[in-house]
């Protein structure tokens, strides 16, 4: 059995039809084919899945999938306009914060969250943000950099 | 192949509820199950019920809705003493989506919240009406939860603590909460609860003897440090060993209850 | 994060021209990931994807007496049920490829499992729902059998078999020992001469690698017969080759996409997801994947192996070390797969950087019932370092030295003779004990902050092979026949003598003979130019004109200095001597059983010999002569 979604992916109107049950990583990627965000564990322990629901940070393997109806859906697919990066973006291969990059699409959702409440965020802001995104290859320091220069770059604009 | 029925309102979902279905309150607990494929049901039940998220407040008195995510009781000033035991729970992530009503039925090591609601007496109002001691509810842990009823504590009253080796998200090698009310200057009807030490978060009887009418000092809480365990059987999972959780539990618990730092 | 470079250190050595070292780079893949374009093995979309769960064994040790899937068969969605008996190679050990090793692990368990886990059916549906609820309708009956789970309990004459393929729950070495052998000197009379005896046993447990992509492969039907295999393998040519053998096909119907991995450490090495994709997208004639979820990453994917090391020292009052012997346990899981040469690789490592000149070692690859491990970043080094290194600490103890001095002490220097009888250079210890004491605070004696690695190296003793006493103890079998406990050096068997001698640098290890023609590399596309094609490198005098920071070892059979030119080497087994040019890829017959009485000091040989030749006859990137800066050991070239 199958229900029709409609909601926004990336700020474009969107409708899929869902498997009965299924989750929204599988619904973003299988039904949408948005590969970016990454299945890891289906228990929400990696976070290489999270996306922005209406902004918040959500491990989408765990989102049962027509619960985002009417709702705003965000991804690292969606990051960048055009060939514009954002600024996590261009701070992560600046400062080399990502190694296998599996990591990387989840870690730059939830960094995005909170540079869009928080644009001035202290270190341990930064390390409370991705504290449910496991990274197994950078020992998370650079990840932190990146991201503390993102805000920095993301102010001086 | 895994059915979903939504409906508008909680007590249409509660009557659905039956043994090959599961009430979906944020999803960690059961799109967890869902995507393992656990074939013990067949059946997600949820609600669009708005009223579940809701916050109340009577004076001292608060219910809490059973759909209130740990992130709204972390933007909550009302629940701000509830905030520590909030943000024990998962990353930002799984705080958007985790439930209070969905903490209680978390198995082992999970479930820190529960374990602060229960040293604070709190009281589970089921959607059929029925109020029982969250004590009782988790001893059966079915039926649809509609809200928590706490009594607020007074300010210095209530401490809780977790205990994990990964730091600032873990799993817990425990979790202890306390609500430490004196009469006289002395410690009277103390409440202690204990997470990850027990299949469920449990009340843990000899350490509130222990403290009853005793002095909130190194001297006064000896005996309770003493009869941290007592009674109970700490499991062993991939976090610790149960030996190991019972040869800490004092320390931790002697922390907690003199509010000393670990670090 | 930044890095200081000490550019004091070895300074007349290097060149300051470099492109990379020492500047930012930009990764050329990195783009890919920030935009999550870059395309993991997962990330290929297909229509009418198959998906794949296995039935799998619930026991440690249990012999399958039936299995009942017609129930599994009758579900919707079901397309195919695989057991071994629809794999045209079932059984095979990863190190085929190099013919190490004998074939020992199924792809799909027949007659019995041995370790929880273990995969007996699998199954290819439509959705992975419908493979797990048919793998609940299978019906297994098991019949359970003793289990061990102990390095040591498993070579317990009383053990239950784990490995049939190894009924004495041991890798044969050589096809003679149960264990890898080294013996260089003679460390027992050097334990009799000795002022302390320190002895340590140390620990470590499996590890689990724990990629966030959890392993996988998708196979996909090509027009032209061939079938598409996107992978998450850390060894493309390792799962084609295995893919080939075990589906019995020619691998140019593989085609294999890989490269871009979500993490490995190691854990992607085992190709066992390429076989049974490919197996199922041939029997369906459709797309099919799988990846495994992260429970069974944890429960069945291969970790680092536990590892059980003692150590004995013979120290002298002055801190030198002048005998040390080893006994270690890997624990090989219930199959091969690398352990094997894990244990040479350890063997190679020993005794750890330091010139010590009686070393001997017994490391035993033992069978348990524990999931089979495999490799995790630098595995057959890590427990043994961490063994080594504590010791040293409780040496410094046992002798009231400090610790970073002992180490200074008995610190490799260029020049000596390392146990596995090659000679240590580009020698840094010292250097590297100097700084961190720097950087630490730490104060060190003058003569522990004078000394180099340059100087002192290959003096008396330490610079030649010293004459070795053997012994033909561990031979296969007849530990479990006798009921002898795995200890080394306990006199037992023949022992022998070989004399003394020098380093043989032109020696080269021997390859194993592939097993197939299909696992044959061609050495022509690789680069290979051929022994003949480069002079060996001269061997220069060493330096003997700087100090020595260390005393000079007794020793009854001191050689002063290195005659020049006397390095055509010592009396090595026929098995160990260079191939001769132009036939490496000739298959080569295997070293000759040693008959009993006639002893050797094995080398490892094989996988650990990053081998002279091999450096000197690979050319990619290396300018000639005697300049390069990137070959290993150009500082003595």
């Amino acid at each position: 059995m199958k229900s029709p979604v409609t909601f926004r992916l990336n700020g474009s109107a969107t409708a899929v039809f869902a498997d009965s049950g299924a989750n929204l990583l599988d619904v973003l990627r299988r039904g949408c084919g948005d590969l970016s965000p990454k299945y890891g564990c289906g228990q929400g322990t990696c976070g290489a899945c999270t996306v922005l629901i209406d902004g918040e940070p959500h491990v989408s393997c765990l989102v049962l999938a027509e619960t985002v109806a009417g709702r705003s859906v965000e991804t690292t697919g969606g990051l960048s306009n055009g060939p514009d990066l954002h600024p996590l973006q261009r701070a992560f291969i600046e400062g080399f914060a990502a190694q296998c990059g599996y990591c990387t699409p989840g870690m730059l959702m939830s960094a995005k969250a909170l540079l869009d409440r928080n644009p001035n965020p202290a270190r341990s802001d930064v390390e409370e943000a991705i504290s449910g995104n496991l990274c197994r290859c950078t020992g998370y320091e650079p990840i932190i950099d990146a991201i503390l220069e993102a805000a920095k770059q993301r102010g001086a604009a | 192949m895994v059915e979903v029925q939504t409906y508008p309102t909680v007590g249409e979902a509660a009557s659905a509820m039956d043994d090959q279905a599961r009430f979906l309150g944020g999803g960690t607990l059961i799109m967890n199950r869902v995507n393992y494929g656990d074939r013990r049901f067949s059946r997600i039940v949820r609600t669009t019920d708005a009223s579940l998220s809701e916050i109340r407040v009577e004076g001292e008195r608060l219910e809490v809705g059973a759909g209130v995510t740990m992130a709204a009781i972390l933007a909550s000033r009302d629940l701000d003493f509830l905030s520590p035991a909030a943000r024990a729970v998962g990353g930002p992530a799984i705080r958007n989506m985790a439930s209070v009503g969905g903490n209680l039925m978390a198995p082992h090591p999970y479930g820190d919240l529960a374990v602060a609601l229960l040293a604070l007496d709190a009281i589970v109002r089921m959607v059929s009406g029925e109020e029982l001691s969250l004590e009782d509810f988790l001893a059966r842990r079915n039926g649809v939860v509609r809200s928590l009823l706490i009594r607020r504590p007074r300010s210095d009253e209530f401490r809780f603590k977790k205990v994990s080796r990964v730091k600032p998200k873990g799993v817990s090698v425990m979790s202890m909460a306390a609500r430490l009310t004196r009469s006289t200057g002395r410690l009277s009807g103390v409440r202690v609860a204990y997470g990850a030490m027990a299949p469920t978060p449990v009340r843990v009887r000899a350490v509130e003897n222990a403290l009853e009418g005793v002095s909130l000092d190194h001297a006064g809480i000896a005996a309770a440090l003493s009869a941290a365990t007592e009674g109970l059987d700490p499991p062993d999972d991939p976090i610790a060993s149960g030996w190991y959780r019972r040869e800490v539990a004092p320390v931790h618990l002697r922390r907690l209850l003199l509010g000393e730092d670990a670090r | 994060m930044n890095a200081e470079y000490r550019k004091d250190l070895f300074a007349d050595e290097r060149s300051d021209d470099f492109n990379v070292i020492g500047k930012p780079v930009i990764r050329q893949d990195i783009l890919g990931h920030v935009t999550g374009r870059s395309k993991f093995y997962d990330d290929h979309a297909f229509d009418g994807l198959l998906h794949m769960r296995c039935v799998r064994s619930p026991h440690h040790h249990a012999r399958i007496r039936s299995v009942d899937s017609s129930a599994a068969e009758r579900q919707d969605g079901v397309v195919r049920v695989l057991g071994g008996r629809d794999v045209p190679v079932n059984t095979n050990t990863l190190l085929s490829l190099i013919n190490f090793g004998r074939d020992d692990e199924p792809l799909l368990a027949t007659d019995k499992v041995g370790y929880v886990g273990q995969p007996i059916l699998a199954i290819v549906a439509t959705s992975v729902r419908a493979a797990q609820e048919a793998v609940d309708a299978v019906k297994v009956d098991y019949e359970e059998l003793p289990h061990v789970l102990d390095v040591e309990e498993a070579l317990k004459p009383e053990a239950p078999i784990v490995n049939e393929e190894y009924p004495n729950n041991a890798f044969d070495y050589f096809d003679t020992y149960d264990h890898q052998k080294l013996r260089f000197g003679d460390v027992e009379t050097a334990f009799s001469k000795a002022d302390h005896i320190v002895e340590g046993e140390y620990q470590m447990s499996p590890i689990e690698q724990a990629p966030i992509e959890t392993c996988g492969a998708i196979a996909a039907p090509e027009t032209s017969d061939r079938i598409t295999v996107h992978t998450s393998t850390q060894a493309l040519f390792f799962s084609v080759g295995v893919t080939a053998k075990q589906l019995d096909i020619s691998s140019a119907r593989l085609h294999f996409i890989g490269g871009t991995v979500g993490g490995g450490f190691g854990g992607k090495v085992d190709s066992h997801h390429e076989p049974l994709a490919a197996l199922a997208c041939l029997a369906a004639g459709k797309p099919v994947k799988y990846m495994w979820d992260r429970a069974e990453e944890m429960q069945v994917g291969g970790p680092r192996g536990g590892e059980r090391w003692r150590i004995k020292d013979g120290v002298m009052r002055d801190g030198r070390i002048i005998a040390r012997a080893f006994t270690g346990f890997f624990d090989a899981g219930a199959y091969t797969r690398l352990s094997s040469y894990a244990v040479q690789k350890s063997t190679g490592h020993l005794p750890g950087p330091y010139s010590i000149p009686n070393v001997a070692s017994n490391v035993y690859c033992v069978f348990t019932n524990r999931t089979p491990s495999t490799a995790m970043r630098g595995f057959g080094i890590t427990a043994v370092d961490f063994a080594i290194e504590r010791h040293m600490d409780k040496v410094a103890r046992a002798v009231g030295m400090d610790p970073i001095e002992l180490r200074i002490l008995n610190a490799y220097r260029d020049g000596d003779m390392k146990a596995h009888r090659r000679e240590a250079k580009n020698c840094a210890l010292i250097e590297s004990c100097q700084a961190v004491a720097q950087k630490s605070g730490w104060s060190l004696s003058a003569e522990a902050a004078r000394a180099s690695s340059k100087s002192g190296g290959g003096e008396g003793a330490l610079g030649v092979i010293p004459e070795t006493v053997t012994d033909d103890e561990g031979r296969v079998g007849e530990r479990r026949r006798s009921g002898l406990a795995p200890e080394p050096f306990s006199g037992h068997g023949t022992r022998g003598l070989l004399p003394e001698g020098h380093s043989s640098n032109n020696s080269s290890a021997f390859g194993n003979a592939p097993q197939r023609e299909d696992m044959e590399a061609e050495i022509e596309r690789l680069g290979f130019k051929g022994a003949s094609g480069v002079p060996p490198a001269p061997q220069g005098p060493v330096d003997e004109t700087a100090s020595s920071a260390r005393p000079t070892m007794p020793t009854e059979t001191a050689h002063a200095t290195h005659p020049a030119g006397a390095r055509g080497g010592p009396s090595l087994p026929a098995a160990y001597v260079q191939r001769p040019a132009g036939t490496i890829n000739q298959p080569i017959s295997q070293p000759p059983a040693q008959a009993p009485g006639t002893p050797v000091a094995q080398q490892p040989p094989a996988a650990e010999a990053e081998s002279e030749s091999a450096a000197t006859h690979f050319q990619r990137g290396v300018r000639r002569p005697g300049v390069s800066r990137f070959i290993s050991g150009s500082r003595r070239r």
